[in-house]
């Protein structure tokens, strides 16, 4: 009998079986960021347990705010800075070297397909898209994990999804996995991983497979995993060079962490993608989901493109495409937070700050901020904001406001309109 | 071992987020106390008073996938420094669910069939409800009567409630 992706991890992680279907995994990679941590510390700290089980597989950044914005977020990050110094953690990303965890992490490195990777943050599933068992904890497991390098799950079935068909142009991953949602709904994947297969997928860059595997969580799943294969090897080449021959060979042995063909799926869907045209949310819930053309002219006071699920040098591109020599409307307000430095940098050196300050863009340093309406771009209450993030639940972006999801193009698209509308490189 | 009883605070809607019970700007909070307030004070809730219905409650029943959305353990915690140390509902969100158990607290699983019987006959009355560990029983009170709704909990599941959570749990094993 074949075996899943997910199955073979658990297989070679598990160090414990504390009851029916519970694995005690071994982890290799815990991830920190300034909102969650800070309390495990402290709670370590209080129990006299304030130790690290191993200072080379954490990795931490402050990113939710920051410059920190007051003084109760200032000792948040301090927390995380004294501590990561105390235990001689050096993958510990401060301002000025800090980006969005979830595009942070990958883009220096620190995943590999196999990998059972954990963070206090829901959004951690992004990781599966280099096809490691990623998965968002909450602050105990994470303190566990910091003290013991351990992490118990129940072993989640798999949900296949396979992608049929070719995107029209204009039409983007952050379409596709709308529409999954839209399909399966907010609770369609609850205790099960999503492997996303297909045509599609295996032409899809790693910037838009994360945005895929970004939003697995939005329809319950525990993790979004995709099988690695030689754009993933491309992506990692620079960190992996040493310990292979060739980018073959790594593929080769990477492809020990594919689903067996003969693997038994919890369920298998087909999801067509051939006739899919930009999507948008339209309600508190991310399966809300319509055509953008049917929310055409729905107004907005604001457009946020970044996040970890939009915020990558890919993204900006595309709404670069589009702003090109445009103006944002008068009645709106429009914010860019490149996810990392290392996407600003390059943004900057391809003239993509350049177009979206000429449009009359705000270009913030790379943060979550508004995502989560913590800093920079928090809505009034009754406003209504386009944005390129996950999450549209009610106050998401600040209390009474409003969010719609949409891909990096609709948010440009709209940021000129001044109201929701499809992107010129939509050929519907 | 915390206590697992008190009265009920029914909550008629599915999907309800942890964004929603314990909204991100009051995150940088760092004592759990601070959350106190602020619990679901953005639940979509028609008829609901955060200001005034939690108050007193110590059991919450609910519908499916409760605690879905972010991975926040400040849902758990606002929830306990409201006294509320039980949640029951057909389904939670994966994370939410642990999290609950990982504190030492309960997210308890019962047929949408019990849930719905649930509702029907007590959201109008004041209610209490208990969960008896020691004979997988939920103890529904109301108006001098006495129910009793059979429940099963993983052995894992128990064993972090009894140990107070899994810190504890894991500190001694691993
Ligand atoms: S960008 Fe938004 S969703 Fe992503 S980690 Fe930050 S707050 Fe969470």
């Amino acid at each position: 009998m074949g075996k899943t992706l997910v199955e073979k991890i658990f297989e070679t992680h598990v160090i414990d079986m504390p009851d029916e279907n519970v694995y005690v995994l071994k982890v290799d990679m815990v991830f920190c960021h300034e909102i969650t941590t800070p309390v495990a510390i402290d709670d370590l700290v209080s129990r006299g347990l304030d130790r690290v089980f191993d200072p080379t597989k954490i990795k931490a950044v402050i990113d939710h705010v920051t410059p920190a914005k007051d003084t109760q977020t200032a000792i948040q990050g301090k927390i995380l800075r004294d501590w990561a110094r105390r235990h001689r953690i050096e993958d510990f990303f401060d301002v000025g070297r800090n980006g969005v965890c979830h595009a942070l992490f990958p883009e220096k490195g620190f995943v590999r397909p196999g990998y059972v990777i954990i963070m206090g943050d829901s959004h951690t599933c992004t990781h599966g898209a280099f096809g490691a068992f990623a998965a968002g904890v909450g602050t105990t497991d994470l303190e566990v994990g910091i003290l013991k390098g351990v992490c118990a799950f129940k072993e989640p079935k798999t949900l296949r999804i396979e992608v049929k068909g070719r995107l029209k142009p204009g039409v983007f991953a952050k379409d596709v996995i709308l529409s999954i949602i839209g399909r399966i709904g907010v609770n369609g994947a609850t205790d099960r991983v999503i492997e996303f297969s297909g045509e599609l997928i295996e032409q899809m860059s790693m910037d838009s497979r994360m945005t895929l595997s970004n939003m697995a969580v939005e329809a319950g799943a525990t993790s979004g995993v995709i099988a690695p294969d030689m754009i993933t090897v491309e992506y990692l080449w620079p960190f992996i060079k040493n310990e292979f021959s060739s980018k073959e060979e790594a593929c080769d042995e990477y492809s020990k962490w594919h689903s067996d063909a003969d693997a038994k799926f919890d369920e298998v869907i087909v999801h067509d993608v051939s006739d899919l045209e930009p999507l948008t949310t339209y309600g508190y819930k991310p399966d809300q989901v319509k055509p953008v053309r049917e929310m055409e002219g729905t107004k907005i006071d604001q457009v946020y493109i970044g996040s970890c699920t939009n915020g990558r040098l890919e993204d900006l591109r595309i709404a670069a495409e589009v702003l090109k020599g445009k103006r944002i409307s008068e009645s709106v307000r429009a914010i860019v937070s490149p996810a990392t430095p290392e996407v600003y940098k390059k943004a900057l050196k391809e003239g993509i700050i350049q177009i979206f300050m000429d449009a009359g863009f705000c270009v913030t340093n790379p943060t979550c901020g508004a995502c989560l309406g913590m800093s920079n771009g928090v809505l009034a209450p009754g406003e209504v904001c386009a944005a390129t993030t996950n999450r549209n639940f009610h106050g998401r972006m600040g209390k009474g406001g409003m969010v719609h999801l949409v891909s990096p193009a609709t948010a440009a698209a709209s940021a000129i309109a001044g109201y929701l509308t499809n992107s010129e490189l939509f050929k519907g | 071992m915390k206590t697992f009883k008190g009265k009920v605070l029914f909550l008629d809607r599915s999907d309800i987020n942890t964004d929603e019970i314990i909204p991100a700007r009051y995150l940088t909070e760092v004592s759990k106390e601070a959350l106190k307030p602020y619990l679901l004070e953005d639940l979509k809730l028609d008829g609901f008073n955060p200001k005034s219905d939690i108050e007193g409650k110590g059991v919450i029943v609910t519908r499916a996938n409760f605690g879905c959305g972010s991975s926040r353990e400040h849902a758990p915690w606002a929830l306990e420094v409201n006294g509320i140390n039980v949640v029951i509902a057909p389904s939670f969100a994966r994370i939410f669910r642990q999290n609950m158990f990982n504190c030492g607290m309960i997210a308890l699983e019962l047929p949408e069939e019990a849930i719905d019987h649930l509702f029907k006959n007590y959201r109008e009355k004041e209610t209490e409800i208990e969960v008896d560990l020691s004979s997988n029983m939920v103890i529904v009170r109301s108006e001098g009567k006495e129910e009793r709704i059979p429940f099963s909990l993983k052995a894992f599941d128990r064993a972090l409630v009894e140990a107070g959570g899994w810190v504890e749990y894991a500190n001694k094993k691993y």
